[in-house]
């Protein structure tokens, strides 16, 4: 695989377009692994100690290719950085919380996904299309989990109602930060490499919101001349490096093993 | 340019030898992960590619690769990895669907690309090929299966998982 960029792209933007990718499922797999052996039932413990696997495994794609533009590996990439040089967005880096906030994290993250990778097939940097077309059958399997589990638990029973709109409450606000503006964002659009995040928002809203809607879940939103408006302030501030506590405390812990022997092969 | 056609021949014979590591019964030849050879002076390139990416047993099937052929003389072995077009498990052959049920495993729906159609048809159990089954877990011991059971002889199974 060459992964030159083409000279009529915008090579800075497009790795900063990649950079955010790799940082997001990286945190975001971290988190979800941390339910092996902890999980509710046996089901669920499997369901997500395989997504955390799948996630790290898109972070690794997604990282070697950087390297190939960068000469980085997706070792350093991910184990040699200080916490506050990951573009990830805060969504993926809050503590698992409670079951519910799990399973709503992971639904509105795995339905962004899915609006992200489908748009990617149209770009006009083929090596972008190829993974995103590798990832998405991937992905689809970690979405028709977690919309089932939204589905079944919004209105199961008063406590499971309570708990997810709770989830939804407050990871809801937290996903939009995964739309949040690039730098150079305007290039990889014009270009063609990128549709743009206002545009994949768009799409998500209208993917998630009658789902949560049918679950009997309220998200924070306002339908506003046939369009679905957003009416909570965004959990922005990761893609420009700036970070909550929580981030500091995964990447520390992500990193220990490694940090103890550097140079040691696995 | 006889030789070359010699070399790749040879090539193929021994890459065919390798098992893939999670399901012994089949190759990683007739898994298509490893999908082409090119011989070019004394370099040879095999590309592959990947069930998952998140696949732990990938980096012990390029080892595999690597060693044999190491043995079979070859010095300069490169890897190539590609996702054009994606692995897919509509990329499997009858035989190869038939020994993964021989070694237990349901073999994965045809589903031309739509995943969640595969989801509501019968998965017949590759024991006693009864259509009474469910599922019991939509992910399972491998990122590649999912675990079903048999209401018929009682006993569970993996299924290989459409991709
Ligand atoms: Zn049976």
């Amino acid at each position: 695989m060459s992964a030159e960029i083409p000279s009529n792209l915008p090579a800075e933007a497009i790795r900063k377009l990649l950079l955010a990718f790799a940082d997001d499922e990286l945190m975001l797999g971290h988190r979800d692994s941390e339910w092996t052996g902890h999980a509710p039932i046996l089901e669920e413990d499997i369901a997500f100690s395989n997504i955390a696997q799948d996630e790290l495994g898109h972070s690794l794609v997604w990282y070697t290719l950087l390297e190939q533009l960068t000469g980085r590996s997706p070792d350093s990439m991910a184990f040699e950085r200080t916490w506050n040089e990951f573009t990830c967005c805060h969504f993926v880096a809050y503590p698992r919380g409670d079951f519910a906030y799990t399973v709503v994290r992971q639904y509105l993250h795995d339905a962004a996904e899915q609006v992200r990778l489908s748009s990617l097939g149209q770009s006009s940097y083929s090596e972008l299309k190829d993974v995103a077309a590798k990832l998405l059958p991937e992905e689809s399997y970690h979405l028709m989990h977690s919309q089932g589990l939204v589905e079944r638990l919004g209105d199961a029973t008063e406590e499971s109602h309570s708990r997810m709109q709770a989830a939804v409450d407050a990871a809801f606000p937290q996903a939009l930060g995964l739309f949040e503006n690039l730098d150079g964002e305007e290039n990889l659009v014009s270009a063609n490499v990128f549709p743009g995040n206002e545009h994949l928002r768009t799409k998500w809203l209208e993917k998630v919101v009658p789902v949560l809607d049918a679950a009997s879940l309220q998200a924070p939103v306002e339908a506003k001349n046939g369009r679905i408006e957003i009416s909570c302030e965004p959990d922005y501030g990761g893609r420009h490096r700036s970070h909550t506590a929580h981030l500091k405390e995964l990447v520390q812990d992500l990193q220990k093993v490694y940090r103890m022997a550097p140079s040691a092969k696995w | 340019m006889a030789q070359q056609t010699l070399d790749e021949k040879l090539i193929w014979k021994e890459l065919e030898k390798i098992a893939d590591p999670e399901i012994p019964v089949l190759t990683l030849v007739e898994m298509k992960v490893i999908r082409s050879v090119r011989v070019q002076d004394n370099q040879v390139t095999v590309v592959i590619s990947p069930t998952y990416v998140g696949c732990p047993a990938m980096d012990a099937m390029k080892d595999e690769i690597r060693s044999r052929l190491r043995d079979l003389g070859c010095e300069q072995i490169n890897l190539e990895t590609t996702f054009a077009p994606p692995w897919s498990t509509e990329m499997l052959d009858e035989t190869t669907r038939e020994k993964l049920r021989s070694f237990g495993i349901a073999p994965p729906a045809k589903h031309k690309g739509d995943l969640a159609a595969t989801l509501a048809a019968p998965v017949p159990c590759p024991f006693c090929h009864s259509e009474k089954t469910h599922m019991e877990s939509s992910f399972g011991p491998t990122l590649c299966r999912q675990i079903y059971y048999c209401d018929t002889c009682r006993q569970s199974f993996d299924r290989f998982k459409p991709l």
